[in-house]
């Protein structure tokens, strides 16, 4: 520490090589922060599975639906705490473009097996009493400045209603919250029955089940079972946890983790290399001065310590405040706003990005604080 | 000597000293193949996309869908309103003088991917009879066509290379019933190819749908047609579709995958290209600060300043092309081709393409090194012809 006055003022010995340096440094930890953060959504959306929950879909397809009378099927296989179901509304707001998840479920089952969205109390009372009321999540309202009492009208491409309209009006009665920051509340609850009554065709169909279970141990038996209670019925069911359904479907996007790595790795290779070039360079015009350091008594460890911390503090200047930006974005400015769940940057991503911080300013220093060491002072000092 | 000539002995001169600062010009080189290689291999990505969506799209073939559907399955077509569209003007009739119409259904079922055996919705097209003359470049490859009221299944040549089981006479569960794989078809490499097609009674049975379909295509008497069919269907009181021209409907659904690939490809490489325009900024520095005496001397020779800010700048252009070369072939030479299957979210079902690194996607990420050269070299240069000669004579 008694020598990061020195570090600091070799450091500025050329301002504009050392600030280009940090900067490109920068930009490969913001980088690696939204790619991060990317690659959470894509291959950590599991984590944001609860273990609790399992999801009950038709056999051939996700786009079938299942018989209201699975409800209670369901609810009587042991294990099973809670039952909740969901349909696909499939609609838009005003435009085709504005498109966003839309879900007719049972109010009081649905907050019940989703316990952390959280709505005021009044709000929840309110909607499950009027029959033509939606909640809306807190990013959905903001997205298109609604507020409580608003009337509006939602355009489903799939369900035509009583009327012969594809054009269904509702009142929201509340704003929901996620607890999980992970979890974006771009989504829309709407009442069942008000729904299942409306529409004109498909009447007592749910679109699929989410199982509340007593203990995530037994959730492979539990699934077993309910699968088994409709094994021989014309709408055969696939039960899975959460997290199973959840990796199964980003499955379907195919493998953009792989993609996100290579992109990774070409970002760091290429930063390493820069990096490490201007350490390089940094220390060969300076080798008169390392020679006049150990001529005035500077240990050979002393010297390497110099240059290492250099080349690290670099690293971390850069590699702190691009991670930082990135985390600010994502975490906090972006919070919810994005249509992907589990856009996150987490502790562990954190932690990663110090590692290769400590890890990329090692690697750019190590060579030319080895040859700063090894200097002997006459080579050093006559080749000047 | 004029300028030109300066120019040109300068270039030669710095080019020719280039070995001798080998790393720091390959750290460039590097630098700027990093940045051209991850925009043409993210990029090749919606290209690919792209290309197997519209290659699809026939401009003399019309796709309705009820009026407001976002995509193929949100949509609901009743078979009074296909003969409606039978007997429209424009539409075009076969030798036998039957209308060239196809009503179909859409629906995805289960299939596992050979890649990861996890379970995929992989398309399942119910054809009437037509479907076959309405899309010109399908040809079945292997087997036969599907007998009708059969559980039999015509697989895209795609589908079959992706994903498990669709071997020609293997047999396939979905749910309580049995298909067997009778043919295969090939369509030009489009979309087609993703899926899986069958007799649409049977479709209609298996998913109990009644005697509904949800889309409609027709072929056209000439792509001016479709003006005609829209006309008539618009007027028409039993009848509320949206009719689009195949090309149209496939580009539109091809739109929002493009478009979230392109937000992500291009922001990412911009990033990195401030980041190589870093590091190409700090290698001509480097490169000029190095050579600060010689470059001063040939100024004391009477060298133009102008000759020595354009050379340097050519150096740092030439050595980023180079790196550009290098970045889009290593991308063209690994990832062209590439076969990979996403999941499209405007039809909610799978859709297999290759990578496609264009012509035009290698021309941008060049034209790309080629300004990352230039702000890299510019501001060197302009350091090396502001300091005054004897300064810079009495430096080293």
């Amino acid at each position: 520490m008694k020598y990061f006055y020195l570090v600091w003022k070799s450091l500025w010995r050329k301002k504009i090589r050392t600030i280009l340096t940090i900067l490109s440094v920068f930009v490969a930890f913001l980088l690696f922060g939204l790619l991060n953060a990317l690659n959470q959504a894509f291959g950590g959306a599991t984590d944001l599975a609860n273990a609790q929950r399992l999801i009950t879909l038709d056999k051939i397809s996700i786009i079938n639906s299942l018989p209201s009378a699975y409800l209670t099927r369901i609810e009587s296989v042991p294990g099973v705490r809670r039952v909740a179901h969901a349909s696909w509304f499939g609609g838009y707001y005003q435009d085709p473009r504005n498109q966003f998840a839309q879900f007719p479920v049972d109010p009081e089952r649905y907050l019940d097996v989703y316990p952390e969205l959280t709505i005021p109390d009044e709000q929840r009372n309110e909607w499950t009493r009027k029959r033509d009321s939606v909640i809306v999540g807190r990013a959905l309202a903001e997205q298109y400045g609604w507020s409580v009492g608003d009337r509006i009208p939602i355009y489903s491409s799939i369900w035509t209603n009583r009327n012969g309209g594809q054009v269904w009006d509702f009142e929201i009665a509340g704003i929901f919250d996620n607890d999980d920051p992970r979890s974006n509340t771009l989504f829309m609850l709407i009442n069942y029955d008000y729904f299942d009554e409306g529409r004109a065709f498909g009447q007592g169909s749910m679109g699929w089940f989410i199982l509340s279970i007593d203990s995530a141990a037994n959730s492979a038996e539990v699934a077993d079972a309910v699968d088994t209670l409709f094994a021989n019925s014309p709408n055969q069911t696939k039960t899975s946890t959460e997290a199973a359904f959840a990796e199964s479907f980003i499955g379907q996007y195919g493998n953009i983790a792989l993609i996100i790595t290579l992109i990774l790795t070409a970002v760091f290779f290429t930063i390493l290399l820069v990096a490490g070039n201007t350490m390089a360079q940094s220390v060969r015009e300076r080798i008169s001065e390392l020679a006049v350091l150990k001529t005035l008594g500077f240990e050979d460890r002393a010297v390497l310590a110099i240059v290492l911390a250099e080349s690290s503090l670099v690293m971390f200047v850069g590699g702190l405040l691009g991670l930082g930006t990135a985390t600010l974005l994502i975490n906090v400015i972006l919070a919810g706003n994005i249509p992907l769940p589990g856009i996150y940057i987490d502790a562990r991503a954190i932690l990663t990005g110090l590692l290769y911080m400590a890890l990329a300013g090692l690697a750019a220093g190590i060579f030319p604080a080895i040859r700063a060491m090894r200097l002997t002072i006459v080579d050093a000092l006559s080749r000047a | 000597m004029s300028w030109f000539h300066q120019i040109i002995a300068v270039t030669t001169l710095n080019l020719r000293s280039i070995p001798q600062r080998l790393a720091a010009s390959l750290v460039a080189v590097i630098g700027v193949a990093a940045v051209v290689g991850v925009f043409a291999g993210v990029l090749s990505m919606a290209s690919g996309f792209k290309k197997t969506m519209v290659a699809a799209g026939a401009t003399d073939t019309a796709v309705m869908l009820r009026a407001g559907s976002t995509g193929e399955m949100a949509s609901a077509v009743s078979n009074e309103q296909i003969q409606i569209i039978a007997t429209a003007p424009g539409v075009r009739r076969d030798d036998a003088g039957n209308p060239m119409v196809s009503g179909e259904l859409y629906v995805v079922v289960d299939v596992a991917k050979k890649s990861t055996n996890e379970s995929a919705n992989v398309p399942l097209r119910g054809v009437q009879p037509a479907a076959y003359g309405i899309r010109d470049n399908m040809s079945i490859v292997d087997g036969r066509p599907f007998e009708a009221g059969k559980n039999e299944l015509l697989v895209g040549r795609s589908a079959q290379r992706v994903f498990k089981g669709l071997e020609l006479g293997s047999t396939i569960p979905f749910g309580v019933t049995e298909w067997t794989v009778v043919g295969v078809f090939e369509d030009d490499g489009s979309v087609a190819e993703s899926e899986l097609w069958a007799d649409v009674r049977v479709v209609q049975s298996t998913y109990r749908r009644g005697n509904s379909y949800q889309t409609v295509r027709a072929k056209l008497e000439s792509p001016e047609a479709i003006d005609e069919l829209r006309a008539t269907l618009d007027k028409d009181p039993r009848i509320d579709v949206d009719v689009f021209t195949e090309l149209e409907f496939y580009s539109q659904q091809s739109e929002a995958m493009t478009t979230l690939i392109t937000f992500v490809g291009y922001p990412v490489t911009i990033l990195m290209a401030i980041g190589a325009v870093f590091g190409a900024l700090n290698t001509m520095y480097s490169s000029i600060s190095a050579r600060g005496k010689e470059i001063a001397t040939l100024r004391a020779l009477g060298f133009r300043p102008l000759a020595v800010l354009v050379s340097v700048i050519i150096e740092s252009g030439a050595l980023s092309l180079i790196g550009g070369l290098i970045g889009g072939g290593l991308a063209w030479l690994f990832l062209n081709g590439f076969t990979v299957s996403t999941l499209n979210a405007a039809s909610f079902s799978q859709v297999v393409f290759d990578f496609a690194v264009t012509g035009e996607l290698i021309r941008q990420g060049l034209m790309a090194a080629l300004i990352i050269g230039l702000i890299g070299g510019l501001f060197p240069a302009i350091r090396a012809v502001r300091i005054p000669v004897a300064t810079a004579l009495r430096e080293l």
